[in-house]
C-alpha cells in the first residue's frame, strides 16, 4: 500500500511516544496485611487459604492453613474468631464466616484423610514437650516439621488438655479431636500418657533432651471460702468437666448451682442440664455485660434453659440449699454487698472461679521467674532458664485454645533457632489493609450465611454437637465473600481501567506489572482496585 | 435482553475479570489477547474517560466482528490525541474525515463494503458530543433515516473539550465551560430543555439504541456485542468523564461515571426499533450532590454562597429520569 | 453508438459505463437530471453492482464519497453552485487525502442573489482546492471527459471535477457518440486504490500534521498536480486511439498558429467564439481561439507556447474575482510573456446572460483596434448601474440591490421610489 506522506500512518507508531515521562505520581503493587491475618492469635494466613478455598481447591487451602495451625477442625468449633471481629466485610454487610470455612476445611481433611507432609531431614536434636494440650500439640507439630525429634509427656490419660477435659462434647466432638491429634502424632511425635513431669531438669537430663517446651496449662481450680455444712456437695468445675471423659458421669443432682461467670461456668451449667438436672443456675456476682463468658455462649445457655442469677454471691451452702447475697455495682463497677439474702435450692455447688497453674514441675529452676501464678517468658517464649520455653495458659496471655496454638508455633520457631545457635527474627509485617483502602463497590452483594443449629430439645438431652458446620456450597459461598483485603486476587481491574494500556497482565497466578514507559500516573488503577493492593507514590522527578 | 450480571462469585461481574468465572464469562478487557485497539502512547490527558471508553468499545467490537472492522472518526479529542503525525495509536483501519460528517463517511465505507460483497466487514463511526449533537447532527440523522449499516458511538464528555472546554448542546445545566462561565445571575450553562440524543435516536425508530458509561464495562461490552449482531443503523451513547474539562481528579473518572448513573442523571437504557426495551437499575441511589461536588465545573454551586435552588433543579432532572425510565426498583 | 440525448443523460450513461460502485445523489439544479438518470439505471439493475445513496445534503454527498473511496470503491457524485460551496470542507478533504473521486459540476452562478443559471463562479471558487478541474466544450466532450477523469484520478490518486455549463450543456439535446462497454472497459481498468481501509492491513488515514511536515505535504500535493500536467496529454492520445476522436487534453487551439490576437475561454462559449472568429478571419483579422480544457493544474507552459506569437490576448470568462477583475485572465497573465497591458479581461455571461455573436464581434473589433479596456463587462447596462450607485449615495436605506435593479428594469412591480 502506498501511504501518502504524513497523512497515513502505520499502526504501532504511537509506541514511540513514551508517555511515562508525564508522571508525577507512580503506582506500585503492594501487599497489605489483612485484618484477619493480623488478628489471628495463631498467625494463620487466613486471606491466603480463603483464596484457595474460593476456587474449590480445598486441599491447597487446608495445606496453607496448616502451615500455621495443625487443628482447623478443632478451631472451627472452639475458636472465638477474632478474625471475624476484625473482618473488613463487617463494615459492608457482615463479617465473612471465616470460622465456618475453617471448620469445613478441617472436617473435609478428616473425611478425605489428608495427611501432613513428611518432615524434612532430622536435625538430630531432641525436644521435650510437657503437656498434650493445644499449645503442646502445636509446638510438637511445628518442631517435628522442622526436623526435630519430639516427645510429649502428658500427665493425663488422654491427649488434648482443655480441649479434652474442659470443653464439652457438644461443642467439640471427641472423634474430631482425636483425628487431628492422631495426624500430628503421625509425624513421628512420641506421646507418653500418664507421665507427669515432677522435676523438669531431671526429666531433661534423663531423656537427653536439648530443649523443652512447657505447656502444662492451668488445671488447678481456684477456691473460694464458702462456709458449708458437712452434707454440702461442693465441687470444682474442672473436675466435673474432666470426669465427663470417663465412664462414670458425675452425680450433680436435680438442682445444680454453678458459681462463677466465665466460659467454664457456662460449660458446666449446660453440661448439668444435659445430665438431666431440672435446674442449672449460674450465680454470678456482677451483670451480663461484665460477665467474662462470651455472649453467644450465654445466649445458647439461656436458650437451653440455664438460669442465671446476676449480682449474687454465695454466703453459705448446706446439703440441699445455698444462701446468696444480693450485690450492687458501685461507681467503679465493683460489686458491693447489700445485706439482702436469699435461699436457693441446690443439690450441688460447682465452683468455676478461675484456674491456676501447677508450678511443681519447675520448682527450684534457677532463673525461671513466676509472677502472679504464671511463668514469665520473653518475646522468644523462653523462660529465664536457657533452653526451657513455655506457652499456653501457664504464661501471661489471654486463655484460649487459639492463643495457645499460636504460642506453640512461635515457641517452636524460637526453639529451632536456639538449637542452631541463632535467633529467629520474624519478618516485618506489611502495613494494614484498612477498610478505607478498599473500593467495595466491586464486591457482589452477598449476605452472610448462617450455620444451622441443633434444635433445643435435642440440645437439652444429648451431647450432640450444637452448632453444625457448612456443606460445601455454603462454605464456598462464604469463602467467596472474602474481600481479599490488601492482596491482589487477580480481578483484572487495573488491567482493564488503564486508559493508556500501561498494565501488563502476566498470566493466571502471576498477577500484573506496570509498564512505566507509558503509565501517566492518573491513579485510576489504585482507585478502582477493590482490595487496596495498589499504592500511589510521588514520582522521583 | 439486558445485560445480566453474574452473582455470588466474590466480585461477580462487577470487576473487569474474575479468576473464579469461566473465561467466556469474563470481559473482553480481561483477555490477555484483547486487541488494544487504542494502544499506549496516545496523548490523552491522565485519566481520560474517552480514551478508556474508546478502547472498551472498539475492543469489544473487534471481538464481536472477528476483527473485521473499520472505523471513521470525527475531529475532536479522540482523533487529535490518537493520531498526531508521526504517531497513531490505532491498531485498526481508521479514517479521520472532518468534524461534522463522520456518520456520512461511515455510510460511504459501509456502502463500499456492501458493493464489494464484504458485508462481514462492519463499520463504526465515532465522535464526541460536539461532533454528534451539534455539527454532525444532520449527517447523523441522514444515516439513521437511511438505516445504513453503521454503529455510531458518541463519546459524551458534555462539551467541546478539544478546543478548550466550550459549551455544546450536550452540556448539562449549571456546568461551567469557557463559553458559559460561572458568573452572573445564572452562572454556568443555562437551564434549557437539553438535547437528548438517545431519545432522538430512538425517535428515528432505528434497530438499536443504547446508553452506557465507562463505569460499567460488562454492560458496555454486552451492548456493543448486541449491536454488532444487528444490521442497520445503531447508536451507542457513551458517558465519558473528562478530568480536565470537568475539574475532577484523574483517578475519579470511573467513580464520577458511576455516580452519574447512581444519581439518575444519566439513565442507562436500551431501545429496540424505537421503544425502550431494558433499563439498568440503579444499585444504590444517591442524591445529585454526591455527583456534583467532586467536579470543579459545579464548584460555584457550593462554597460560601451555595445555590441549593440550582441543585434542587438538577435533582428534579434526576428524579424525572428515574420516573420516566423506571431506574429504581420500587 | 450515436444518440440524440440530453447532455445530462449523456453524462449519466458515460458514468454508468465506468462501472461506479457508489453514487451519492443530492438534487440541485442544473445537475439533477444526471443523478436521476443514474438512479434509474441502478434501480432497474441496468447499472449493476452499484450502491445509489440518496444523501441528506451535498456535504453528506462528498462525505459518503470520501468514505466509499477510502474503502476502495469507485465513487461519483454531482453538484453545482451552492451545493459545491456547502461541501467545500469535504472537497478540500478529498484532495488532501488523495481520494480519486469524480464529480460533475454543472456550472452555475453563486448567490446572493440566488441565480440558477450558468456561469463558472462555482467551480472557480474551488480552483485551489487541489482537485483536477476539466472544462467541457460540448456534450460529447462532457461525456468523454468523465471517462478520462476516472482513469486520470485513479492513476494519480487525485479527485477530478468535470465541469459543464449548466443548462447550456446539461439540458441541451445534442447528438453524441456513446461508447460501448467493451471500449470503456479496455480504457479503464478496475479501481486499485493506492491506500485503502482494509482489516487485513490496518492504517490510520488522516493524521494531524503540524508545522514540521505540513509544507512538505502541500508541496507533494502540488507536485502531484504537476505530474498530471505531464500525463494528461498522453491519456488524451490514448483516448483518441481507443475511441477515435479528439477529446480532453490540456487545451484546444483553433486558428492560433498565425494569430495576432488570441481569445481565451472555457466551456460552451468556445463554440460561439469559433463562429465569431471565422467571421473575423473572413474579414482578414488574424485572430484565433484558445480553449482551456484543463484549468487545474494550470497548463502554464502549454498556454505560454500557444500565446507566444500573439500581440494581444483577450480572455472571455464567465467568472468574476470581485475586487480584482478576471480570474481566468489572472491565470493567463502568469503565462503570457508579452507586455503587461496586453491581456484583456472580458467578464461576460454572469448568471446565465446570453453571449451573442454580435456582442462578441463588437468586443473583438474593439480589441483588435486597441479600444478595449483592460477590464470590460460585456453588455453591461451602464445607465442602470449608474442609477443604482447614485441611489446608494443619496439614501442610507437604499434597499436590497437586486430588488432595486429589477424594479428599475420594470421586471418587478414596485412601490414608488
Amino acid at each position: 500500500m502506498h501511504k501518502p506522506f504524513a497523512i497515513t500512518l502505520d499502526p504501532g507508531s504511537s509506541l514511540a511516544n513514551r508517555t511515562g515521562t508525564w508522571r508525577t505520581m507512580r503506582p506500585e503493587y503492594v501487599d497489605r496485611l489483612p485484618p484477619c491475618n493480623g488478628a489471628c492469635p495463631a498467625g494463620e494466613n487466613i486471606q491466603g487459604w480463603l483464596y484457595h478455598a474460593e476456587s474449590g481447591e480445598y486441599e491447597a487451602a487446608w495445606r496453607l492453613l496448616t502451615q500455621d495451625n495443625p487443628m482447623p477442625a478443632v478451631m472451627g468449633r472452639v475458636c472465638y474468631h477474632p478474625c471475624e471481629s476484625s473482618c473488613n466485610r463487617a463494615s459492608l454487610d457482615s463479617a465473612v464466616g471465616i470460622n465456618s470455612v475453617e471448620r469445613f476445611l478441617g472436617d473435609e481433611a478428616i473425611r478425605r484423610s489428608w495427611h501432613f507432609e513428611a518432615p524434612q531431614t532430622p536435625s538430630g536434636k531432641r525436644v521435650l514437650v510437657v503437656g498434650a494440650g493445644p499449645s503442646g500439640l502445636s509446638a510438637a507439630y511445628h518442631l517435628a516439621r522442622l526436623g526435630h525429634a519430639v516427645e510429649i509427656h502428658e500427665a493425663g490419660p488422654l491427649a488434648g488438655g482443655m480441649m479434652r477435659f474442659g470443653i464439652p462434647k457438644y461443642r467439640l466432638p471427641r472423634d474430631v479431636l482425636e483425628a487431628e491429634v492422631a495426624r500430628i502424632l503421625e509425624l513421628g511425635v512420641e506421646l507418653r500418657l500418664n507421665a507427669k513431669v515432677a522435676n523438669i531438669r531431671e526429666t531433661l537430663q534423663a531423656g537427653g533432651f536439648d530443649a523443652a517446651f512447657l505447656a502444662v496449662g492451668a488445671h488447678i481450680a481456684k477456691r473460694a471460702y464458702i462456709p458449708a455444712g458437712s452434707a454440702a456437695k461442693i465441687l470444682d468445675a474442672l473436675s466435673v468437666l474432666r470426669s465427663m471423659e470417663g465412664e462414670d458421669r458425675p452425680l450433680l443432682g436435680r438442682r445444680v448451682v454453678v458459681y462463677g461467670g466465665g466460659n467454664t461456668a457456662i460449660d458446666v451449667a449446660r453440661t448439668a442440664k444435659r445430665l438431666g438436672a431440672d435446674e442449672a443456675v449460674i450465680v454470678y456476682r456482677r451483670t451480663r455485660e461484665k460477665m467474662p463468658a462470651h455472649d453467644f455462649e450465654v445466649e445458647e445457655a439461656l436458650q437451653e434453659g440455664v438460669l442465671i442469677k446476676w449480682l449474687s454471691t454465695i454466703k453459705q451452702a448446706s446439703g440441699s440449699s445455698i444462701t446468696v447475697e444480693k450485690m450492687v455495682l458501685d461507681a467503679n463497677g465493683f460489686p458491693q454487698p447489700t445485706g439482702e439474702l436469699e435461699t436457693l435450692a441446690a443439690d450441688s455447688v460447682v465452683l468455676a472461679l478461675g484456674q491456676d497453674v501447677d508450678l511443681s514441675p519447675i520448682d527450684g529452676v534457677p532463673g525461671l521467674e513466676v509472677d502472679d501464678g504464671v511463668v514469665k517468658v520473653g518475646a522468644d517464649m523462653m523462660t529465664g532458664y536457657a533452653g526451657i520455653f513455655a506457652g499456653g495458659d501457664m504464661v501471661p496471655a489471654e486463655r484460649t485454645v487459639t492463643v495457645a496454638v499460636g504460642h506453640g508455633k512461635k515457641a517452636a520457631r524460637h526453639v529451632d533457632a536456639w538449637l542452631r545457635g541463632q535467633t529467629y527474627v520474624p519478618p516485618p509485617k506489611h502495613e494494614p489493609a484498612t477498610f478505607a483502602r478498599l473500593n467495595t463497590w466491586y464486591y457482589a452483594d452477598a449476605p452472610k450465611s448462617v450455620r444451622p443449629v441443633l434444635d433445643l430439645v435435642r440440645r437439652q438431652s444429648t451431647f450432640d454437637e450444637v452448632v453444625k458446620g457448612f456443606d460445601e456450597s455454603n462454605a464456598l459461598y462464604e469463602a467467596r465473600r472474602c474481600l481479599s483485603c490488601g492482596n491482589c486476587f487477580e480481578c483484572d481491574n487495573c488491567y482493564g481501567v488503564c486508559p493508556d494500556n500501561a498494565v501488563i497482565k502476566l498470566g493466571p497466578g502471576k498477577r500484573f506489572q506496570f509498564n512505566y514507559d507509558y503509565c501517566k500516573g492518573c491513579g485510576l488503577c489504585a482507585a478502582e482496585c477493590p482490595c487496596g493492593a495498589i499504592r500511589m507514590l510521588p514520582e522521583e522527578i | 435482553m439486558a445485560f445480566q450480571p453474574v452473582k455470588f462469585y466474590q466480585t461477580g461481574t462487577f470487576t473487569v475479570g474474575n479468576r473464579l468465572l469461566a473465561l467466556e464469562e469474563r470481559s473482553v478487557q480481561a483477555n490477555m489477547r484483547r486487541t488494544n485497539s487504542l494502544n499506549s502512547g496516545h496523548r490523552a490527558c491522565q485519566g481520560c474517560g474517552e480514551a478508556l471508553g474508546a478502547r472498551y468499545a472498539i475492543d469489544a467490537a473487534m471481538e464481536a466482528t472477528g476483527r473485521r472492522l473499520i472505523a471513521a472518526n470525527a475531529t475532536g479529542c479522540l482523533e487529535v490525541f490518537s493520531t498526531p503525525y508521526p504517531e497513531t495509536s490505532w491498531q485498526i483501519p481508521w479514517i479521520h474525515s472532518l468534524f461534522g460528517n463522520t456518520a456520512a463517511v461511515a455510510t460511504g465505507i459501509a456502502a463500499a463494503m456492501r458493493v464489494k460483497g464484504k458485508s462481514d466487514v462492519r463499520v463504526i463511526a465515532q465522535g464526541g458530543d460536539g461532533g454528534t449533537t451539534d455539527i454532525g447532527f444532520g449527517c447523523l440523522s441522514g444515516m439513521f433515516e437511511r438505516n445504513d449499516d453503521v454503529l455510531y458511538i458518541c463519546y459524551d464528555n458534555e462539551a467541546y473539550m478539544n478546543t478548550g472546554v466550550q459549551r455544546s448542546s450536550a452540556t448539562p445545566p449549571a456546568a461551567r465551560t469557557a463559553t458559559t462561565t460561572a458568573v452572573g445571575e445564572e452562572p454556568g450553562n443555562v437551564f434549557g430543555q437539553g438535547k437528548n440524543l438517545p431519545a432522538i435516536a430512538i425517535a428515528h425508530d432505528i434497530p438499536y439504541v443504547a446508553t452506557a458509561t465507562v463505569a460499567e464495562l460488562r454492560d458496555l461490552e454486552a451492548k456493543v456485542r448486541r449491536a454488532m449482531q444487528i444490521r442497520g443503523a445503531r447508536y451507542l451513547h457513551l458517558f465519558v468523564p473528562c478530568p480536565l474539562g470537568w475539574g475532577h481528579a484523574s483517578e475519579d473518572t470511573i467513580r464520577i461515571a458511576r455516580l452519574a448513573k447512581e444519581t439518575g442523571l444519566f439513565p442507562v437504557i436500551e431501545a429496540v426499533d424505537g421503544e425502550v426495551a431494558a433499563v439498568s437499575k440503579i444499585r444504590r441511589k444517591l442524591p445529585v450532590e454526591e455527583y456534583l461536588r467532586p467536579q470543579k465545573r459545579f464548584a460555584h454551586l457550593f462554597g460560601s454562597a451555595p445555590r441549593s435552588d440550582v441543585i434542587a433543579r438538577i435533582q428534579a432532572i434526576a428524579d424525572r429520569n428515574i420516573r420516566r425510565y423506571g431506574l429504581v426498583d420500587a | 453508438m450515436l444518440k440524440q440525448i440530453e447532455g445530462s443523460r449523456a453524462v449519466a450513461e458515460a458514468v454508468a459505463l465506468c462501472r461506479p460502485e457508489v453514487i451519492c445523489a443530492y438534487p440541485i439544479s442544473p445537475q439533477t437530471h444526471i443523478v436521476e438518470g443514474l438512479g434509474e439505471m441502478v434501480k432497474s439493475r441496468e447499472l449493476a453492482r452499484c450502491e445509489f445513496i440518496n444523501v441528506e445534503s451535498e456535504f453528506a454527498a462528498m462525505s459518503v464519497a470520501i468514505g466509499a473511496s477510502a474503502a476502495g470503491a469507485r465513487a461519483y457524485t454531482a453538484t453545482a453552485s451552492q451545493g459545491l460551496l456547502y461541501m467545500a470542507e469535504a472537497v478540500f478533504n478529498a484532495s488532501g487525502l488523495g481520494l480519486p473521486i469524480v464529480m460533475t459540476v454543472a456550472n452555475r452562478a453563486i448567490g446572493a442573489p440566488i441565480n440558477i443559471w450558468n456561469d463558472h463562479t462555482d467551480a472557480l471558487s474551488q480552483r485551489d482546492c487541489g482537485w483536477i478541474q476539466l472544462f467541457a466544450e460540448n456534450n460529447q466532450e462532457a461525456l468523454d471527459l468523465h471517462i478520462q477523469a476516472f482513469r486520470l484520478g485513479e492513476e494519480l490518486s487525485l479527485p477530478v471535477m468535470v465541469c459543464m455549463d449548466g443548462f447550456i450543456l446539461t439540458h441541451a439535446y445534442e447528438r453524441v457518440d456513446v461508447p460501448t462497454q467493451a471500449q470503456v472497459d479496455a480504457y479503464l481498468p478496475p479501481f486499485e486504490p493506492r491506500q485503502v481501509l482494509d482489516p487485513a492491513e490496518p492504517v490510520s488515514i488522516g493524521a494531524m500534521v503540524g508545522p514540521e511536515a505540513f509544507m512538505e505535504v502541500r508541496y507533494l500535493a502540488h507536485a502531484k498536480q504537476m505530474r498530471a500536467l505531464e500525463l494528461i496529454p498522453g491519456w488524451a492520445d490514448e483516448f483518441r486511439a481507443a475511441f477515435g476522436r479528439e477529446s480532453g487534453g490540456l487545451l484546444h487551439r483553433y486558428r492560433t498558429e498565425d494569430a495576432d490576437t488570441v481569445v481565451v475561454a472555457l466551456g460552451s462559449v468556445l463554440g460561439t467564439l469559433k463562429d465569431t472568429v471565422d467571421e473575423l478571419r473572413r474579414d482578414g483579422v488574424k485572430i484565433g481561439v484558445l480553449g482551456i480544457t484543463c484549468f487545474r493544474p494550470w497548463p502554464l507552459a502549454a498556454v505560454r507556447s500557444a500565446l507566444e506569437r500573439a500581440e494581444r490576448v483577450v480572455v472571455i470568462e464567465k467568472s468574476l474575482a470581485v475586487g480584482l477583475g478576471g480570474i481566468v485572465s489572472s491565470n493567463v497573465g502568469t503565462s503570457f510573456g508579452g507586455s503587461p497591458g496586453a491581456v484583456h479581461a472580458v467578464i461576460a455571461g454572469l448568471g446565465g446572460r446570453a453571449i451573442t455573436r454580435a456582442s462578441l464581434s463588437r468586443m473583438l473589433a474593439d480589441a483588435v483596434h486597441g479600444r478595449l479596456e483592460p477590464l470590460t463587462f460585456l453588455d453591461l447596462d451602464r445607465a442602470l448601474v449608474e442609477r443604482a450607485l447614485a441611489r446608494e449615495r443619496e439614501q442610507r436605506r437604499s434597499g436590497p440591490i437586486a430588488e432595486s435593479i429589477l424594479r428599475d428594469l420594470g421586471v418587478v412591480a414596485s412601490r414608488p421610489v
